[in-house]
């Protein structure tokens, strides 16, 4: 679609998206589930980074979708209203694992010192894949690993950036970190990524990846 | 301006998000012409935004929508009127209806009907249960197919319905109009 044309459809997504919610508000409920269609994938993908299992992710989707209509008359029109939800997604996500996995340790990189350096490991080539190669179920199952395998505060904002395409400041006010951090912890995990993918990906796609033998380069 | 590998990295994420100042900008372009390592870590990166950007990397359970939709009809239900919803509803039928009878009876005889092809539904029973759109013109015999706005509909007495100036649908109504 060219630019132009994309840039209108949104603007009057946009304008039917505050038509919507002045009509939910007035009283027309069942126009609730019309609101929200279009972010189901992404409240659950971003639940889904944060708890990292299907059915709880399913749960506080759901859980944040309810919340969001009970308080659709706080929501203020200088945000987004995907943004909106996405941080209400994120708030229910955290809240959950905070109770659920209390006892768990984090993973070691998230006791890292983001600030510190991070040096790129491997330096393979990476051809250009075409996306095409997402069709197979096996080269998403492997960049989900991957993605799990990062540490939460690193998975957040990658999956809220890069997969949400949230914007800096976006991301930053979901998340409540500052611009800069989320900068940060972008640049650690795209390089993690690439690390963990690119001898896979970027070489033989049979052979196994790296960080499925288990040892965490970091 | 001249950049190290080290300061490639530690900007490189913030290269590819347009978040750089142009001569910083130059200089790395510079350096990834002559540098196959970060050239390297450059392609990576970007296929890694490309390939996690795409939206199939994202997906639904199996029957997420339907439980999702049954969940909200579950919670948000109550969009039917509440108790005091009724009460004030109520109210404003009876200063309605009590407008009606004020102006009935101040300005005497029929309100102008709503349609000029009326015929005045003389011959309808006054006590039939009958329907009518707010903003409609003709009253029916409920189920009529010749309605036209079915959602808002609402049931009142023939009476009232000429009352306020609604005329007999011309088709369900026709046995009671005289010809």
């Amino acid at each position: 679609m060219p630019e132009e044309l994309s840039v209108l459809g949104g603007r009057a997504a946009q304008f039917n998206e505050e038509v919507l919610i002045r009509r939910i508000r007035d009283g027309e409920h069942d126009l609730f589930y019309e609101l929200i269609r279009p972010y189901e994938r992404r409240v659950f993908a971003a639940a889904l980074a944060i708890l990292r299992n299907e059915a709880d992710a399913e749960d506080a989707a759901q859980e944040a979708m309810l919340k969001a209509f009970k308080h659709i008359r706080q929501f203020r029109a200088e945000s987004r209203f995907s943004t909106w939800l996405i941080q209400i997604t994120v708030n229910e996500a955290r809240m959950r694992r905070r109770k659920e996995h209390a006892d768990i340790m984090e993973p070691i990189v998230d006791r890292q010192d983001e600030e510190g350096n991070y040096t790129p490991r491997d330096f393979a080539d990476w051809r250009e894949i075409p996306l095409e190669t997402l069709e197979r179920k096996e080269v998403r199952q492997k960049l989900a690993e991957a993605l799990a395998s990062l540490g939460e505060k690193y998975r957040e904002v990658f999956v809220l950036r890069d997969m949400q395409h949230l914007s800096i400041e976006e991301t930053a006010k979901a998340l409540a970190i500052s611009t800069a951090s989320v900068k940060t912890r972008l640049l650690r995990a795209r390089l993690m990524l690439r690390d963990l993918l690119a001898p896979g990906l970027g070489g033989n796609w049979s052979s196994k990846l790296s960080f499925a033998k288990g040892a965490k380069p970091w | 301006m001249v950049v190290s590998c080290e300061e490639v990295w530690r900007e490189i994420s913030n290269y590819l998000d347009g978040e750089v100042d142009p001569a910083l900008r130059a200089a790395m372009e510079e350096h990834f012409s002559g540098c196959k390592q970060c050239a390297a870590v450059l392609d990576g990166m970007r296929n890694v935004i490309q390939l996690y950007g795409d939206e199939r990397m994202v997906e639904l359970p199996l029957g997420f929508s339907h439980r999702l939709h049954r969940r909200l009809e579950e919670n948000t239900a109550p969009a039917r009127r509440t108790f005091l919803g009724w009460v004030v509803a109520a109210a404003a039928t009876v200063l309605v209806a009590g407008s009606f009878e004020l102006a009935r009876s101040s300005v005497s005889g029929h309100p102008e009907l709503r349609s000029e092809h009326a015929r005045p539904g003389n011959g309808v029973p006054p006590e039939m249960i009958v329907v009518v759109a707010a903003d409609g013109k003709t009253f029916h015999v409920p189920g009529c197919p010749f309605i036209h706005d079915k959602a808002r509909l609402q049931r009142i007495t023939a009476r009232e319905a000429m009352r306020e100036g609604y005329v007999p649908c011309v088709r369900c109504m026709k046995k009671y109009l005289s010809t």
